[in-house]
């Protein structure tokens, strides 16, 4: 008999014993509820703890940065363009007790956290164009030669920037901190993941592209044919120019040469006309008569003074 | 007879068709000592470990984390010390916007809708770009990675969200937020990868992920599909451009260099003639002053002379020579108007 006694004594040692030790992981923290109520501060440092065995309960909550992904959502921006937003948030349970009391787990405060920065992310969007949404810094973007002239539309917002993306996550942080931090969460940042063009809007930013390419491809064409047609232009020029003044120093050349041939002539026939008629005369007899010349002579002639006398 | 115990055990299992209780009885050693080895070989299994080259061992004493231990075998705690082994030294990749299916030599890739999802973004002109790209990191900080932040990388296995992935998607999107469609494209990949790179790292540190990036290279970058023929028509246009253009000017280089060797070549014909001429009248001249020099010595003699000369030359050669009397009048009437005979003359 007694060794039974003995027995049960032992079985309900080791429960107890079971009961009272517990650990916690690197990455949990703690929280010891007696009869339901919480006891005591928080137990953060992990290893191994003991308790009162039965009548106290031990809660385990995730020390480590959790996620939170946004419902993606079509928010419309200040100036009317529809968008989706998907936003994510990396928090955690700072407070454990604070976590217990006013939302009990992680799903609940899932869920809070849905209503309170997808709320939030809907206000900073709602209050600002899209651009601040896109962009973070206002740099001009560097002109591309193609594009020069071409009208861009939306890109030219140099300058204009008052918020940019960093300034309005920081926003949405901001308003959503001080809100949890009544639950015992404690954000750490708020991102947009994603921000996409609904569909009907995407299709016009498409067809804008598109347009817009259109417009480049035919300035560069036309721009070609425009330079071609100079070219060829200077091509027509430069030739009637050489040309012209070569056709103008050839005349001058010869024009020169016979204007000295002549001098020469002048100059030296000149000082016996008579002669240079004779002897040119005396020439031109020579290649003149051929078989077929018919001669007529005047016996007057000086030639045929021996024909009638002999002296 | 006596019929060993095993025997009479065994044929019972037959006949009866049940196992015959267990008796400890006589087996007590045999059974103490293979249960004994069982434990032992448990216990050994829980204490021993090993940790390779490229990882650390990183050991937690019932949930706590006690020590880090480098590459080689190892001791621990059985059961109360477990150990999670993390690569440090390895480099690890995750892939946005397509999927490596087989890799080699000539690796396969695919798209699927989540990867379209994660590659779609806006530009800073609020145009639309296609985004591909990879981050190459490595842990920096073991007890960070496995402590801080829960469903931190995924690794190759993309279908889990993870911490990590999120951050990638909204550091490129918020980089490439701030270029132009044209950049992204094309001469502003340089400075996005650095960018995106520093942006990441600031939030790896921030979130308490024990992650060092190293670098983030951008792979494909498109314009969205149904763009994608504009584009390619800006690119035929400056190609088109740039032919019409060189067109013109070979026609011009062909053109103008012959013209200026053609006008070089009237002018030396000009030139050639110029010479010509001159000389011709110079030797001319140079001719008659020699006549003329002589000629001043004996004027009258000189002229006779070349004037009878030349009729010896000239009269001969005339077909027909007729002297007519200068008192004789109405020649035409004797006039024989026939063609003249070719007659041989001695």
């Amino acid at each position: 008999m007694r060794r039974s006694w003995l027995a049960v004594a032992v079985t309900i040692g080791l429960v107890a014993l079971w009961s009272s030790v517990y650990t916690i992981a690197e990455t949990e923290q703690a929280i010891i509820t007696q009869f339901g109520e919480p006891v005591g501060e928080p137990h953060t440092d992990p290893g191994l703890h003991v308790k009162l065995p039965f009548i106290q309960t031990v809660y385990a909550f995730d020390k480590r940065w959790l996620e939170w992904s946004g419902d993606p959502n079509q928010i419309p921006t200040r100036d009317k363009k529809y968008i989706w937003v998907d936003t994510y948030t990396r928090w955690r349970i700072k407070d454990p007790l604070l976590f217990y009391q006013r939302v009990t787990d992680e799903r609940s405060a899932q869920s809070r956290l849905d209503d309170i920065v997808d709320g939030e992310t809907r206000n900073v969007i709602a209050n600002n164009d899209l651009i601040e949404v896109v962009r973070s810094t206002d740099r001009a973007f560097p002109e591309i030669e193609e594009n020069a002239d071409v009208d861009m539309g939306v890109a030219d917002v140099a300058g204009r920037i008052t918020m940019g993306r960093d300034k309005i996550t920081r926003a949405i942080l901001d308003k959503s901190r001080g809100i949890v931090s009544e639950f015992g969460i404690e954000l750490v940042d708020v991102q947009i993941r994603r921000v996409n063009y609904v569909a009907e809007v995407q299709q016009k930013v498409f067809d804008r592209m598109i347009s817009e390419r259109r417009r480049i491809a035919e300035r560069s064409r036309s721009e070609g044919n425009g330079k071609a047609a100079e070219i060829r232009g200077q091509k027509e020029r430069e030739l009637k120019g050489i040309q012209s003044e070569a056709y103008r120093k050839a005349q001058e050349i010869m024009g020169k040469a016979d204007g000295e041939a002549t001098r020469i002539y002048a100059e030296a026939y000149g000082r016996d006309p008579a002669l240079y008629q004779f002897l040119k005369t005396m020439e031109t007899y020579r290649k003149t008569f051929t078989r077929d010349t018919t001669l007529i002579l005047s016996s007057d002639g000086e030639f045929f003074r021996f024909l009638k006398h002999s002296q | 007879m006596d019929i060993p115990d095993w025997q009479q055990r065994a044929r019972s299992v037959i006949d009866v068709g049940r196992m015959p209780s267990f008796s400890l009885q006589g087996h007590e050693r045999l059974v103490t000592g293979v249960a004994g080895a069982l434990l032992a070989l448990v216990v050994l299994y829980s204490t021993y470990y090993q940790v390779n080259a490229d990882e650390v061992g990183v050991v937690q004493r019932f949930g706590r984390y006690v020590r880090t231990t480098e590459p080689g075998p190892h001791l621990k705690l059985p059961f109360a010390e477990t150990v999670t082994l993390v690569p440090v030294q390895r480099q690890l990749k995750t892939e946005f916007g397509f999927r490596t299916t087989a890799a080699g030599i000539q690796s396969e890739f695919e798209q699927t809708d989540e990867t379209r999802a994660e590659s779609l973004m806006l530009t800073g002109d609020l145009n639309v770009a296609v985004v591909e790209w990879i981050v190459q990191y490595k842990v920096k900080d073991p007890y960070k990675y496995l402590f801080k932040v829960r469903n931190l990388d995924s690794g190759q296995q993309r279908s889990a969200p993870s911490t990590f992935g999120d951050m990638n998607e909204a550091v490129m999107r918020e980089i490439v937020g701030d270029h132009s469609v044209n950049e992204v494209l094309t001469v502003g990949r340089e400075k996005i990868q650095v960018d995106a790179k520093d942006l990441l790292q600031r939030l790896c540190d921030r979130y308490e992920t024990g992650l060092e990036v190293l670098q983030i290279v951008l792979q494909d970058v498109n314009p969205p599909e149904p763009v994608k023929p504009a584009f390619n028509e800006v690119n035929q246009a400056i190609q088109e451009k740039e032919r019409l253009i060189n067109e013109a000017w070979a026609d011009y280089n062909q053109t103008v260099p012959n013209a200026r060797g053609e006008a070089e070549r009237v002018v030396r014909a000009a030139e050639g003639y110029a010479l010509e001429r001159v000389n011709n009248a110079r030797g001319d001249v140079a001719r008659f002053v020699s006549i003329y020099d002589e000629y001043r010595k004996a004027p009258d003699v000189t002229r006779k002379r070349l004037y009878l000369e030349t009729l010896n030359e000239v009269l001969p050669k005339a077909g027909r020579t007729l002297i007519v009397d200068s008192s004789m009048k109405g020649l035409l009437p004797l006039l024989n108007l026939d063609p003249i005979k070719q007659e041989v003359k001695p």
